[in-house]
């Protein structure tokens, strides 16, 4: 039987960063696209549309899951979190940012958005994973750049960074 | 690349994905984790008229659970829950030791057990898994319901024998006994990739001799578990095992490709093989 084309758009509100949307998408669109193109919050990157790269995750729900494979429609009813709601409304960034800014955790930037977003739910117990278990961690996250390196030393420092603030 | 256009359905019951699947037929394709799905649909490797989407079905247990002496997985039971599940490490260990393997924690957050089953992708940890321990699906539509055990349940890679209308509500595993050992080793290019070669292992303690069987993955089938000879504990760390296993690994028909040529992969197959349930032995006998 031949495929019927549909593209009629739908209702669906979406909750970022805490703030609700309201919006119209055809159901093939994919959260990514409509965080960027939609909602304009292009720190979510993306990198190869099929699960690889890691540059699109985002956390639904509190864990890390791929926006290019979720469409829009799916996330009715989870509460997404992406980069952006990462720093304070002043501009201080968060801990686990200022880490990756310490610890040379990024070059071109390209990945970084996805790394921050999937130590997040992990950082606070980092420093006391072995260097294998970090790995794993964030296998699922590619980076052209650093070799790496930078990004577990980040991870690891970022609880100590949040440490010396709260004693400020 | 993006999904070309398709009507998006989301029943809130079993009942209803049963209606939908009845109408819209050969349309119609299931969308669980969408972990496998939505890559292909990204990449236009498939088309489909119609999205059925089980995300949202009413009161779907989120774990797993025990009956009787078998381990029920629902539809939408994720691999991560799996995978933190304390009743899965004790009751289907090689499950627990598979999905280890399985991608990464963004995509198994998404990703269901049953879903990887059913995509049935011959290098794919659960599906070995699933072999190995003789589990089966309950396959259901309007027309009733009926088990496919899985030594029935993959025609060949991607492809299951799930009628038009039918869809998964249940994984069902028997659970381990006292004496059974457990054991799952892989050998892929990254962490979480789709394994080049793995082998699950179970071995059954009984009368003073062991009883070992293997499922591989990577290997070209989907399904087949090779039961070896009984043996005496002494011929595991022998020749016995690793002629038994010679003699399994030449049952396989792995190809060659891009990532390791059919040679290399019987021999990663033998010494994953006899690592594999070297290990499960140690377990069965402790
Ligand atoms: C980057 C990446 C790496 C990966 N690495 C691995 C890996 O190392 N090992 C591995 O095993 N997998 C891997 N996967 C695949 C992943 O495990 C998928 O989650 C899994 O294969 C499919 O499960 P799903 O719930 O996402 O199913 P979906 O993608 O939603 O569906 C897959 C197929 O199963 C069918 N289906 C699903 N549920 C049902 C049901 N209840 N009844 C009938 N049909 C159903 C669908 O119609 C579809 O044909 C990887 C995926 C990605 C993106
Ligand atoms: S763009 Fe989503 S994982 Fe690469
Ligand atoms: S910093 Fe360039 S890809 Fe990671």
């Amino acid at each position: 039987m031949s495929v019927r084309v549909r593209s009629e758009l739908q209702r669906v509100t979406l909750t970022v960063n805490g703030a609700a949307h309201e919006l119209e998408v055809e159901p093939r669109w994919l959260l990514s696209d409509v965080l960027r193109h939609q909602l304009g919050l292009t720190g979510t990157h993306v990198g190869c549309e099929h699960g690889v790269c890691g540059c699109c995750t985002v956390l639904a729900d509190g864990r890390p899951a791929r926006s290019c494979l979720m469409f829009a429609l799916q996330a009715e009813g989870l509460e997404i979190q992406t980069v952006e709601g990462l720093a304070s409304a002043d501009g201080t960034l968060h801990p686990l940012q200022e880490a990756f800014r310490r610890h040379h955790g990024l070059q071109c930037g390209f990945c970084t958005p996805g790394f921050l977003i999937a130590a997040l739910p992990f950082y606070r117990t980092a420093e006391g994973m072995s260097d294998q278990e970090l790995r794993e961690a964030l296998a699922g996250q590619l980076c052209r750049c650093t070799g790496y390196a930078g990004i577990l030393q980040a991870v690891r420092a970022a609880s100590r960074i949040e440490g010396e603030r709260s004693q400020a | 690349m993006k999904p070309a256009p398709f009507a998006y359905h989301r029943p809130g019951s079993r009942e209803e994905v049963d209606q939908l699947l009845a109408q819209l037929g050969s349309e119609a394709k299931i969308l669980a984790g969408g972990q496998s799905l939505i890559p292909i649909l990204n990449m236009r490797l498939a088309a489909f008229g119609h999205l059925v989407d089980l995300n949202h079905l009413a009161g779907e247990p989120a774990e797993p659970a025990v009956a009787g002496d078998e381990l029920v997985v629902g539809p939408l039971v994720r691999q991560a829950a799996a995978l933190e599940s304390a009743l899965v490490a004790e009751r289907a260990p090689v499950v627990s030791q598979a999905l280890r393997h399985v991608a990464h924690p963004a995509i198994r957050s998404r990703g269901t057990v049953v879903g990887s089953v059913l995509h049935g992708d011959p290098a794919a940890e659960l599906p070995a898994a699933v072999a190995l321990l003789a589990g089966s699906v309950r396959a259901r539509s309007r027309r009733g319901t009926r088990p496919i055990p899985a030594a029935r349940l993959w025609t060949g890679a991607l492809e299951n024998t799930l009628a038009e209308d039918e869809w998964v509500d249940e994984l069902r595993l028997p659970v381990r006994q006292p004496d059974d050992g457990f054991a799952f080793e892989e050998f892929a290019r990254r962490s979480g990739d789709y394994a080049i070669c793995g082998v699950a292992a179970r071995v059954r303690a009984a009368d003073g001799e062991l009883k070992a069987a293997v499922a591989y993955l990577g290997m070209g089938g989907l399904g087949q578990v090779h039961a070896l000879q009984p043996m005496a504990a002494e011929e595991i760390d022998g020749p016995g095992l690793r002629s038994a296993l010679t003699e399994a690994v030449a049952e396989l028909d792995p190809g060659d490709d891009l990532h390791a040529s059919a040679r290399y992969r019987r021999w990663l197959a033998l010494e994953l093989g006899l690592s594999c349930v070297r290990r499960a032995a140690e377990r069965a006998l402790k």
